[in-house]
């Protein structure tokens, strides 16, 4: 039951998404539903970065405790103590993503 | 249809949960949006982060005197955690100032020294992270960062003195098994002031309640600090080492700390700076396990109001109980003394006799006069929320 439920879930999802925006859009709405993060621009760098380490759910789970200042001060923390291997360009699209996506809280 | 959990594991609506959230009130304790996830050997436990494992312990598991081993929380910085086999399991014992260095496998471990079983709460520092106002990073961890358990092991102290400890010894550095999948993360190292260390109560646990400890609380053997935050219970012990040292890691110098001056509780003098200070001791706290936040009590029937009360290890001396949005306070009745590292159960009938709602909260006293405070000390790593708790109910 909780199967069929899931696969007539992931059929509409696919039927929208083909019905806006055509094959790309499959792909990339499928990929967000994997990961359960949102499907805008630097969710695949920013999920292939933090993966690394950690699972995703430590991102919307603090979402609420985050600004663009509390992300950059993550990233930052993220590179320079743990190491993660983190391009400057790449922390930038990293901080846009998950500011744009995943700031609940006032600046 | 589908089922409530996988409404909420709907992307988007995870989120918006998530948000809605942060507009809440401090000291709710219903988080309704939570998910379970099981490890094995485990009970579902509320899911905070899948790698590394951090499971905490849901509400009503934590209504019994000790917490089972297998709902009891699970909380890791690092994943690459290895299942140790503990025949092969060896304890090195060294450092600058031990006078013999000394390697123990457990069989020698649990021979050559006298065994001793200690109750006491495990509580994360993290623990209520999530119910900080204004809200802050980390694993937001609600109520369930926390279990009490029987401990038993041998005491650091005796492990220590076989091996040697030196003039001029400052502190105790402890390492486990588990690490970090890149090199560059600094390993979870933490150390003790030497005192701390030679503390009676200070265990090396090999056993928890009863059991060999579960993989997921640091088989097959690990720290055990009562009255001590979470943070020091070292798991998947490997290494000590006694120096002369302050010890300078980045789990040390950086992390667990806490505005120096800002809480009550032992110093940790020699990691001390003028900002900032290691966490150390538990304050006082209490938890109301029932009824749960928006229960509906039926009018003119029994009900009462119970829970836990705990400390860093001077025991707990009353707890108090308002129902009239905290204007008044009578006192609980106390269950059995476990161990005055121990958490006590309280409990208390509650009045059904007039329809409406109800806020009952309740405050714990500690036998050193410590009081729940009624305001959080606000510190940026959401350490040491143990401000009195309350509960929204209805009489209908």
């Amino acid at each position: 039951m909780k199967r069929i439920a899931r696969m007539l879930g992931r059929c509409g999802m696919i039927v929208f998404a083909l019905g806006c925006a055509g094959a790309q859009a499959v792909e990339a709405a499928a990929a967000a539903e994997i990961t359960g993060l949102k499907d805008a621009p630097g969710h695949d760098l920013t999920v292939g970065r933090c993966i690394i380490c950690h699972s995703l759910e430590y991102i919307p789970s603090n979402a609420p405790a985050m600004n663009r200042a509390a992300w950059q001060k993550t990233i930052q923390k993220m590179r320079e103590r743990f190491g993660a291997p983190i391009t400057d360009d790449e922390a930038k699209q990293i901080l846009d993503y998950l500011d744009a996506n995943y700031s609940g809280k006032a600046s | 249809m589908l089922t409530r959990r996988e409404l909420l594991l709907a992307g988007a609506g995870t989120w918006l949960s998530r948000r809605a959230r942060a507009a809440d009130a401090p000291g709710v304790t219903a988080a309704p949006q939570d998910s379970l996830g099981t490890l094995p050997g485990k009970q579902p436990l509320i899911q905070r982060a899948f790698r590394p494992p951090n499971f905490e312990t849901p509400l009503a598991d934590l209504a019994a005197p000790f917490t089972s081993n297998d709902v009891f929380f699970v909380r890791y910085h690092l994943t690459v955690i290895p299942w140790l086999d503990a025949a092969s399991w060896r304890l090195k014992v060294g450092g600058a100032s031990v006078r013999q260095p000394l390697t123990l496998s457990l069989a020698e471990l649990k021979s050559g020294f006298e065994r001793v079983t200690i109750a006491a709460v495990n509580q994360c520092s993290g623990n209520r992270r999530g119910l900080f106002a204004p809200r802050v990073p980390g694993v937001q961890w609600a109520n369930g960062a926390m279990g009490n358990a029987r401990w038993t092991g041998v005491r650091l102290r005796d492990v220590l003195n076989k091996a040697g400890v030196a003039a001029g010894a400052l502190e105790v550095v402890f390492a486990g098994a588990d690490s970090a999948v890149l090199p560059q993360t600094p390993n979870f190292v933490k150390s003790l002031p030497l005192e701390r260390a030679l503390d009676e109560s200070t265990l090396i646990a090999f056993e928890m309640n009863g059991q060999p400890l579960p993989h997921w609380n640091g088989a097959p053997v690990r720290l055990a600090v009562p009255g001590w935050t979470g943070t020091y219970w070292m798991k998947h012990l490997t290494d000590i080492r006694i120096e002369p040292k302050a010890f300078d890691g980045f789990w040390m110098k950086s992390a667990y700390r806490l505005p120096t001056g800002a809480f009550p509780g032992a110093r940790f003098a020699s990691q001390e700076t003028p900002e900032t200070t290691p966490i150390t001791e538990i304050l006082v706290n209490s938890l109301i396990v029932g009824p749960v936040a928006g229960a509906r009590l039926k009018r003119g029937e029994h009900a009462e109001v119970t829970g836990k009360a705990w400390d860093g290890g001077a025991g707990i001396a009353a707890v108090e109980v308002s129902v009239d949005g905290r204007r008044s306070w009578r006192e609980a009745k106390l269950g059995h003394d476990l161990g005055r590292f121990a958490w006590r159960d309280f409990r208390m009938p509650v009045d059904t006799a007039r329809a409406g709602p109800l806020e009952i909260a309740v405050r714990a006293r500690s036998r050193n006069g410590a009081q729940q405070p009624d305001k959080l000390t606000f510190n940026p790593s959401g350490y040491h929320d143990n401000i009195v708790q309350a509960v929204s109910v209805e009489v209908a």
